[in-house]
Protein backbone atom coordinates (compact mmCIF):
# COMPACT_ATOMS: atom_id res chain seq x y z
CA UNK A 1 0.00 0.00 0.00
CA UNK A 2 2.42 2.52 0.93
CA UNK A 3 4.98 1.84 -2.14
CA UNK A 4 1.85 2.39 -4.07
CA UNK A 5 0.99 5.92 -2.87
CA UNK A 6 5.11 6.40 -3.40
CA UNK A 7 4.63 5.39 -6.84
CA UNK A 8 1.45 7.91 -7.55
CA UNK A 9 3.14 10.68 -5.60
CA UNK A 10 6.37 10.14 -8.26
CA UNK A 11 4.08 9.93 -11.30
CA UNK A 12 1.89 13.17 -9.59
CA UNK A 13 5.31 15.56 -9.46
CA UNK A 14 6.85 14.03 -12.80
CA UNK A 15 2.79 15.00 -14.67
CA UNK A 16 3.32 18.38 -12.60
CA UNK A 17 6.42 19.04 -14.16
CA UNK A 18 5.19 18.40 -17.72
CA UNK A 19 2.62 20.75 -17.40
CA UNK A 20 4.11 23.75 -16.07
CA UNK A 21 6.24 22.86 -18.84
CA UNK A 22 3.11 22.74 -21.95
CA UNK A 23 1.12 25.70 -19.47
CA UNK A 24 3.91 28.01 -19.78
CA UNK A 25 4.36 27.37 -23.87
CA UNK A 26 0.86 28.02 -24.28
CA UNK A 27 0.31 31.15 -21.77
CA UNK A 28 3.28 32.98 -23.70
CA UNK A 29 1.82 31.53 -27.33
CA UNK A 30 -1.11 33.05 -26.48
CA UNK A 31 0.57 36.20 -26.01
CA UNK A 32 2.48 36.31 -29.16
CA UNK A 33 -0.46 35.64 -30.73
CA UNK A 34 -1.30 39.41 -29.56
CA UNK A 35 -4.13 38.35 -27.14
CA UNK A 36 -5.22 40.35 -24.02
CA UNK A 37 -3.57 38.55 -20.96
CA UNK A 38 -6.67 37.77 -19.42
CA UNK A 39 -7.34 35.33 -22.56
CA UNK A 40 -4.93 32.86 -21.31
CA UNK A 41 -5.75 32.89 -17.82
CA UNK A 42 -9.54 32.81 -18.24
CA UNK A 43 -8.91 29.51 -20.48
CA UNK A 44 -6.85 27.83 -17.99
CA UNK A 45 -8.86 27.76 -15.47
CA UNK A 46 -12.82 28.10 -17.30
CA UNK A 47 -11.78 25.53 -20.18
CA UNK A 48 -9.21 23.21 -18.79
CA UNK A 49 -8.11 21.05 -21.74
CA UNK A 50 -4.64 21.64 -23.40
CA UNK A 51 -5.21 20.85 -26.81
CA UNK A 52 -8.21 23.01 -27.28
CA UNK A 53 -6.55 25.58 -25.60
CA UNK A 54 -3.94 25.59 -27.88
CA UNK A 55 -6.11 25.26 -30.78
CA UNK A 56 -8.68 28.50 -29.70
CA UNK A 57 -5.58 30.09 -29.47
CA UNK A 58 -4.70 29.81 -32.75
CA UNK A 59 -8.24 30.45 -34.55
CA UNK A 60 -9.69 32.73 -31.71
CA UNK A 61 -7.91 35.78 -34.05
CA UNK A 62 -8.90 34.64 -36.98
CA UNK A 63 -12.37 33.55 -36.24
CA UNK A 64 -14.15 32.98 -32.18
CA UNK A 65 -17.02 30.46 -34.22
CA UNK A 66 -14.11 28.36 -35.85
CA UNK A 67 -12.50 28.14 -32.25
CA UNK A 68 -15.32 27.60 -30.41
CA UNK A 69 -16.59 24.79 -32.79
CA UNK A 70 -13.44 23.21 -33.23
CA UNK A 71 -12.63 23.10 -29.73
CA UNK A 72 -16.04 21.49 -28.68
CA UNK A 73 -15.04 19.07 -31.41
CA UNK A 74 -12.06 18.21 -29.75
CA UNK A 75 -13.18 17.97 -26.29
CA UNK A 76 -16.40 15.74 -27.37
CA UNK A 77 -14.16 12.88 -26.22
CA UNK A 78 -14.67 13.84 -22.88
CA UNK A 79 -17.77 12.35 -23.20
CA UNK A 80 -17.14 8.83 -23.47
CA UNK A 81 -14.29 9.27 -21.09
CA UNK A 82 -16.72 9.94 -18.00
CA UNK A 83 -19.12 7.63 -19.03
CA UNK A 84 -15.41 4.96 -18.59
CA UNK A 85 -14.82 6.88 -15.10
CA UNK A 86 -17.97 7.14 -13.72
CA UNK A 87 -18.16 7.23 -10.24
CA UNK A 88 -14.19 6.82 -9.81
CA UNK A 89 -14.33 10.32 -8.52
CA UNK A 90 -17.11 9.17 -6.02
CA UNK A 91 -20.72 9.44 -6.07
CA UNK A 92 -22.16 12.42 -4.13
CA UNK A 93 -23.26 15.21 -6.42
CA UNK A 94 -20.37 17.52 -4.61
CA UNK A 95 -17.39 15.23 -5.94
CA UNK A 96 -19.18 14.74 -9.31
CA UNK A 97 -19.63 18.51 -10.14
CA UNK A 98 -16.15 19.55 -9.25
CA UNK A 99 -14.43 16.06 -10.20
CA UNK A 100 -15.71 16.52 -13.59
CA UNK A 101 -14.21 19.71 -14.30
CA UNK A 102 -11.03 17.64 -13.53
CA UNK A 103 -11.45 15.57 -16.37
CA UNK A 104 -8.49 15.21 -18.74
CA UNK A 105 -6.45 12.58 -20.80
CA UNK A 106 -3.91 12.26 -18.18
CA UNK A 107 -6.25 12.04 -15.12
CA UNK A 108 -8.66 9.13 -17.02
CA UNK A 109 -5.52 7.37 -17.80
CA UNK A 110 -3.78 7.47 -14.80
CA UNK A 111 -7.29 6.34 -12.70
CA UNK A 112 -8.13 3.47 -15.25
CA UNK A 113 -4.85 2.39 -14.94
CA UNK A 114 -6.06 1.24 -10.85
CA UNK A 115 -8.23 -1.46 -10.35
CA UNK A 116 -8.66 -0.80 -6.33
CA UNK A 117 -12.31 1.85 -5.96
CA UNK A 118 -10.38 3.47 -3.18
CA UNK A 119 -7.24 3.39 -4.93
CA UNK A 120 -9.34 4.80 -8.27
CA UNK A 121 -10.74 7.76 -6.44
CA UNK A 122 -7.59 8.75 -4.94
CA UNK A 123 -5.81 8.55 -7.82
CA UNK A 124 -8.27 10.84 -9.79
CA UNK A 125 -8.42 13.69 -7.32
CA UNK A 126 -4.58 13.86 -6.64
CA UNK A 127 -3.33 13.77 -10.33
CA UNK A 128 -6.57 15.61 -11.25
CA UNK A 129 -5.49 18.85 -8.47
CA UNK A 130 -2.03 18.41 -9.32
CA UNK A 131 -3.13 18.80 -13.03
CA UNK A 132 -5.06 21.82 -12.37
CA UNK A 133 -2.52 23.87 -9.98
CA UNK A 134 0.12 22.61 -12.18
CA UNK A 135 -1.79 23.91 -15.50
CA UNK A 136 -2.39 27.22 -14.28
CA UNK A 137 0.92 27.82 -12.99
CA UNK A 138 2.79 27.47 -16.06
CA UNK A 139 0.01 29.63 -17.51
CA UNK A 140 0.99 32.36 -15.67
CA UNK A 141 4.78 31.45 -16.21
CA UNK A 142 4.20 31.28 -19.66
CA UNK A 143 2.30 35.18 -19.62
CA UNK A 144 4.91 36.55 -17.50
CA UNK A 145 7.62 35.21 -20.54
CA UNK A 146 5.36 36.13 -23.20
CA UNK A 147 4.50 39.69 -21.49
CA UNK A 148 8.49 40.38 -20.81
CA UNK A 149 9.45 39.47 -24.56
CA UNK A 150 8.94 41.66 -26.94
CA UNK A 151 9.63 40.71 -29.89
CA UNK A 152 8.56 36.54 -30.28
CA UNK A 153 9.76 35.83 -34.07
CA UNK A 154 13.47 36.78 -33.50
CA UNK A 155 13.18 34.45 -30.61
CA UNK A 156 11.36 31.29 -32.61
CA UNK A 157 8.15 31.27 -30.34
CA UNK A 158 6.27 31.08 -33.92
CA UNK A 159 8.27 27.15 -34.64
CA UNK A 160 7.71 26.48 -30.66
CA UNK A 161 3.85 26.21 -30.91
CA UNK A 162 3.40 24.07 -33.63
CA UNK A 163 6.31 21.79 -32.46
CA UNK A 164 4.81 21.94 -28.84
CA UNK A 165 1.23 20.29 -30.81
CA UNK A 166 3.12 18.27 -32.59
CA UNK A 167 4.89 16.25 -29.47
CA UNK A 168 1.10 16.22 -27.64
CA UNK A 169 -0.38 14.49 -30.68
CA UNK A 170 2.32 12.21 -31.59
CA UNK A 171 1.31 9.26 -29.15
CA UNK A 172 -1.85 9.09 -31.37
CA UNK A 173 0.01 9.07 -34.80
CA UNK A 174 1.12 5.82 -33.76
CA UNK A 175 -2.37 4.03 -34.60
CA UNK A 176 -2.25 3.61 -38.58
CA UNK A 177 -5.60 4.63 -39.54
CA UNK A 178 -5.77 7.72 -37.03
CA UNK A 179 -1.93 9.09 -39.18
CA UNK A 180 -3.83 8.42 -42.45
CA UNK A 181 -7.16 10.21 -41.22
CA UNK A 182 -4.78 13.31 -39.46
CA UNK A 183 -2.02 13.29 -42.39
CA UNK A 184 -5.00 13.25 -44.64
CA UNK A 185 -6.91 16.44 -43.02
CA UNK A 186 -3.43 18.47 -42.33
CA UNK A 187 -2.75 17.87 -46.57
CA UNK A 188 -6.61 19.25 -47.05
CA UNK A 189 -6.08 21.54 -44.79
CA UNK A 190 -2.77 23.58 -45.44
CA UNK A 191 -3.66 23.65 -49.15
CA UNK A 192 -7.28 25.29 -48.53
CA UNK A 193 -5.55 27.84 -46.42
CA UNK A 194 -4.66 30.45 -49.62
CA UNK A 195 -8.25 30.20 -50.91
CA UNK A 196 -10.96 29.88 -47.57
CA UNK A 197 -11.11 32.52 -44.86
CA UNK A 198 -9.39 31.91 -41.67
CA UNK A 199 -10.39 29.15 -39.27
CA UNK A 200 -12.05 27.39 -42.13
CA UNK A 201 -9.07 24.95 -43.45
CA UNK A 202 -8.38 23.84 -39.63
CA UNK A 203 -12.15 22.44 -39.85
CA UNK A 204 -11.49 21.08 -43.61
CA UNK A 205 -8.89 18.76 -41.97
CA UNK A 206 -12.65 16.45 -40.54
CA UNK A 207 -12.54 15.85 -44.43
CA UNK A 208 -9.70 13.35 -43.15
CA UNK A 209 -12.01 10.92 -41.70
CA UNK A 210 -13.37 10.17 -45.62
CA UNK A 211 -10.40 8.15 -46.05
CA UNK A 212 -12.27 5.97 -43.23
CA UNK A 213 -14.35 5.02 -46.38
CA UNK A 214 -11.90 3.65 -48.71
CA UNK A 215 -11.74 0.24 -48.99
CA UNK A 216 -9.12 -1.67 -46.87
CA UNK A 217 -6.25 -2.58 -48.58
CA UNK A 218 -5.63 -6.75 -48.03
CA UNK A 219 -3.78 -7.69 -45.01
CA UNK A 220 -0.85 -5.10 -43.33
CA UNK B 1 -16.48 38.08 -28.37
CA UNK B 2 -13.67 36.39 -27.86
CA UNK B 3 -15.12 36.28 -23.99
CA UNK B 4 -18.16 34.85 -25.56
CA UNK B 5 -16.39 32.37 -27.25
CA UNK B 6 -13.98 31.21 -24.19
CA UNK B 7 -17.31 31.17 -21.94
CA UNK B 8 -19.17 28.95 -24.52
CA UNK B 9 -16.21 27.17 -25.08
CA UNK B 10 -15.68 26.55 -21.46
CA UNK B 11 -19.51 25.80 -20.41
CA UNK B 12 -19.41 23.14 -23.64
CA UNK B 13 -16.59 20.80 -22.26
CA UNK B 14 -18.28 21.02 -19.10
CA UNK B 15 -21.47 19.97 -20.41
CA UNK B 16 -19.78 16.71 -21.95
CA UNK B 17 -17.32 15.95 -19.03
CA UNK B 18 -20.25 16.00 -16.56
CA UNK B 19 -22.61 14.36 -19.23
CA UNK B 20 -20.81 11.05 -19.18
CA UNK B 21 -20.71 10.91 -15.93
CA UNK B 22 -24.19 11.69 -15.36
CA UNK B 23 -25.34 9.51 -18.21
CA UNK B 24 -23.04 6.21 -17.74
CA UNK B 25 -26.25 4.01 -17.26
CA UNK B 26 -28.76 5.97 -19.70
CA UNK B 27 -26.34 6.23 -22.59
CA UNK B 28 -25.03 4.15 -25.47
CA UNK B 29 -22.53 5.52 -27.47
CA UNK B 30 -22.29 2.98 -30.50
CA UNK B 31 -18.54 1.66 -31.11
CA UNK B 32 -18.05 3.57 -34.54
CA UNK B 33 -18.78 7.13 -32.95
CA UNK B 34 -16.31 6.40 -30.12
CA UNK B 35 -13.83 5.13 -32.66
CA UNK B 36 -14.46 8.35 -34.26
CA UNK B 37 -14.33 11.13 -31.67
CA UNK B 38 -10.38 10.49 -31.05
CA UNK B 39 -9.46 10.52 -34.76
CA UNK B 40 -11.12 13.92 -35.22
CA UNK B 41 -9.34 15.48 -32.55
CA UNK B 42 -5.92 14.06 -33.83
CA UNK B 43 -7.33 15.45 -37.46
CA UNK B 44 -7.70 18.71 -35.93
CA UNK B 45 -4.54 18.86 -34.15
CA UNK B 46 -2.61 17.92 -36.93
CA UNK B 47 -4.01 19.87 -39.14
CA UNK B 48 -3.31 22.90 -36.59
CA UNK B 49 0.38 22.08 -36.35
CA UNK B 50 0.59 21.61 -40.16
CA UNK B 51 -1.02 25.37 -40.87
CA UNK B 52 1.21 26.91 -38.48
CA UNK B 53 4.34 25.69 -39.36
CA UNK B 54 4.00 25.99 -43.30
CA UNK B 55 1.62 28.87 -43.76
CA UNK B 56 1.68 32.55 -42.72
CA UNK B 57 -1.08 34.50 -43.40
CA UNK B 58 -2.67 32.85 -47.06
CA UNK B 59 1.25 32.59 -48.21
CA UNK B 60 4.10 30.22 -46.98
CA UNK B 61 5.84 30.73 -44.04
CA UNK B 62 9.83 30.79 -45.59
CA UNK B 63 12.03 28.95 -44.11
CA UNK B 64 13.29 29.35 -40.61
CA UNK B 65 9.68 28.48 -38.92
CA UNK B 66 9.12 25.17 -41.03
CA UNK B 67 13.11 24.41 -39.67
CA UNK B 68 12.73 24.51 -36.38
CA UNK B 69 9.77 22.95 -36.16
CA UNK B 70 11.35 20.22 -38.26
CA UNK B 71 13.84 19.65 -35.33
CA UNK B 72 11.28 19.75 -32.66
CA UNK B 73 9.00 17.44 -34.54
CA UNK B 74 12.46 14.97 -34.34
CA UNK B 75 13.40 15.16 -31.39
CA UNK B 76 9.27 14.70 -30.36
CA UNK B 77 9.60 11.00 -32.37
CA UNK B 78 12.47 10.29 -30.67
CA UNK B 79 10.97 10.61 -27.79
CA UNK B 80 13.13 13.58 -26.31
CA UNK B 81 11.29 15.63 -23.29
CA UNK B 82 8.94 18.02 -24.16
CA UNK B 83 10.88 21.10 -22.89
CA UNK B 84 13.45 20.25 -25.23
CA UNK B 85 11.28 19.87 -28.15
CA UNK B 86 9.77 23.15 -27.78
CA UNK B 87 13.19 24.79 -27.08
CA UNK B 88 14.77 23.31 -29.82
CA UNK B 89 12.33 24.70 -32.29
CA UNK B 90 12.43 28.12 -30.89
CA UNK B 91 16.28 27.97 -30.92
CA UNK B 92 16.50 26.55 -34.38
CA UNK B 93 13.97 29.45 -35.84
CA UNK B 94 15.59 32.35 -34.31
CA UNK B 95 19.20 31.15 -34.96
CA UNK B 96 18.27 31.07 -38.81
CA UNK B 97 17.03 34.28 -38.64
CA UNK B 98 19.77 35.64 -36.45
CA UNK B 99 22.40 34.30 -39.83
CA UNK B 100 19.81 36.14 -41.85
CA UNK B 101 17.60 33.34 -43.52
CA UNK B 102 14.13 33.83 -42.61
Amino acid sequence: MRTIQRTLLRDAVAIAAAMVAVGASFGAIAIAYGLPVWVPFLMSTVVFAGGAQFLAVGLLAASPVAAVFAGLLLNARHLPFGMAIGSSMGTGWRDRLIGSHLMTDEVVAFTLAEDDPVQRRRTYWLIGITLFTSWNLGTALGVLLGTAVGDYESLGLDAAFPAALIALILPSLRDRPTRTVALTGAAVAVLATPVLPAGLPVLCALLGLLTLLLPRRAAT
Amino acid sequence: MTLAAIIVLGIGTYTMRLGGVLLRERLELSDSLQRLLPMAAAALLTALAATSTLMAGSGFAGTARPAGVAVGALLAWRKAPFVAVVVAAAATAALLRMAGID
